[in-house]
């Protein structure tokens, strides 16, 4: 069974979906940090000495 | 509510793909809305002392934020239809034809999820329990069905948008305390005159929109009654964190004067009720009610954060 064609977008439509692209991986990425900060945080320095 | 606007339709755009920009989608979750909703919840978090390290603080605050965000966005999904009609809304996003109500309630639900899981996460699950009730309350009580349902939608939905002071205490001590509950009784006294001023202004707007709200239901001079009754109960209800000892000085003052100025101005709404001068009045107290909810927990914010607080009582 063919695939079916993606639909061809005009200008307009690809500058806005790299927008979106743009500020989903952003915002993604904010997330991933957040999460960091918040775990060195929560465990304190600590986290950073433990045992070989 | 699965099918596009008819702007949508109309367009030239390419079926599929999404017609959105950031901005619109940024639209979805009614900033001026989240602005408030971190201001109040910010003032929960600085009224209680808590040990927690402001990382974790800052996070929850931005948790409660996208939470209030992701609740305004299934809102706007569930009410795309009576915000075509509403000129205050008909701009927004959805009616506008710009995003689809899929897409919408599908941004609005995910955010949903992510902001509480995240919250209980991050600081507790009491907080992230407050937060669901909070965006269920408004996207499911409030916009599902007290709004057209019936004409005390406000007073009751009003909860939805007193609440940020609790999820944000509950965040950063793991518990509810009376400081929060007074400033969510603050907020939740305060919203019917706030919105029943701007509905006696727009009272055309909700009846075409087909909404019972009070003045549509009631009349207008119900509602005067109701709103200046409400008021009588705010002015003295925001001296309570002075009485419970978490209001200063300043505090004390900035509530009497706005306060009174509150009463003023609902008095003279109930007493002028014909004619430009009556509207004039009505849309007056709706910009004063917000710059008295500011200007208190702005003030509570300062005596807290910066180190102004000079108590009045002992």
């Amino acid at each position: 069974m063919p695939y079916p064609k993606p639909p061809v977008l005009t200008p307009e439509e690809q500058k806005r979906r790299r927008n979106r692209s743009l500020a989903l991986g952003l915002a993604l990425a904010a997330i991933v940090v957040l999460f960091y900060v918040v775990t060195i945080a929560k465990l304190g320095p600590g986290v950073l000495q433990r045992p070989m | 509510m699965t099918t596009a606007s008819p702007l949508y339709a109309e367009s030239r755009a390419t079926p599929g793909v999404s017609q959105g920009d950031v901005g619109d989608f940024v639209a979805l979750l009614k900033p001026r809305v989240m602005f408030l909703v971190v201001f109040t919840a910010l003032v929960g978090m600085v009224v209680t002392p808590s040990a927690v390290h402001p990382v974790v603080a800052f996070a929850s605050l931005l948790m409660i934020a996208v939470g209030a965000g992701a609740s305004g966005c299934l809102n706007m999904w569930w009410d795309a239809d009576i915000d075509a009609v509403m000129t205050r809304t008909r701009k927004r996003p959805i009616p506008a034809g710009k995003i689809t109500p899929d897409e919408a309630l599908a941004f609005g639900l995910t955010l949903s999820a992510g902001s509480v899981l995240a919250l209980g996460l991050v600081s507790n699950w009491l907080a992230a329990g407050l937060l669901a009730f909070t965006i269920v309350f408004y996207a499911v009580i409030y916009s599902m069905w007290l709004k057209r349902s019936t004409a005390q939608n406000i007073v009751i939905g009003g909860l939805a948008g007193a609440l940020p002071p609790v999820v944000a205490q509950a965040a950063v001590t793991g518990a509810v305390g009376i400081e929060s509950l007074v400033l969510c009784a603050v907020i939740f006294i305060w919203t019917p005159p706030h919105f029943w001023a701007l509905a006696l202004v727009k009272s055309g707007d909700y009846e075409r929109a087909g909404i019972p709200m009070l003045p549509n239901v009631a009349g207008p001079d119900a509602t005067r009654r109701q709103i200046l009754a409400y008021t009588l109960l705010l002015a003295p209800l925001g001296l309570a964190p002075v009485a419970l000892g978490f209001g200063g000085l300043a505090y004390g003052v900035v509530a009497l004067v706005g306060g009174a100025g509150m009463l003023a101005l609902a008095l003279q709404v109930f007493r002028v009720r014909t004619g430009e001068p009556a509207l004039r009045i009505a849309q007056q107290l709706f910009g004063f009610s917000i710059l008295y909810l500011f200007a208190i927990f702005a003030t509570l914010l300062a005596e807290h954060a910066f180190g102004l607080f000079r108590p009045v009582l002992g």
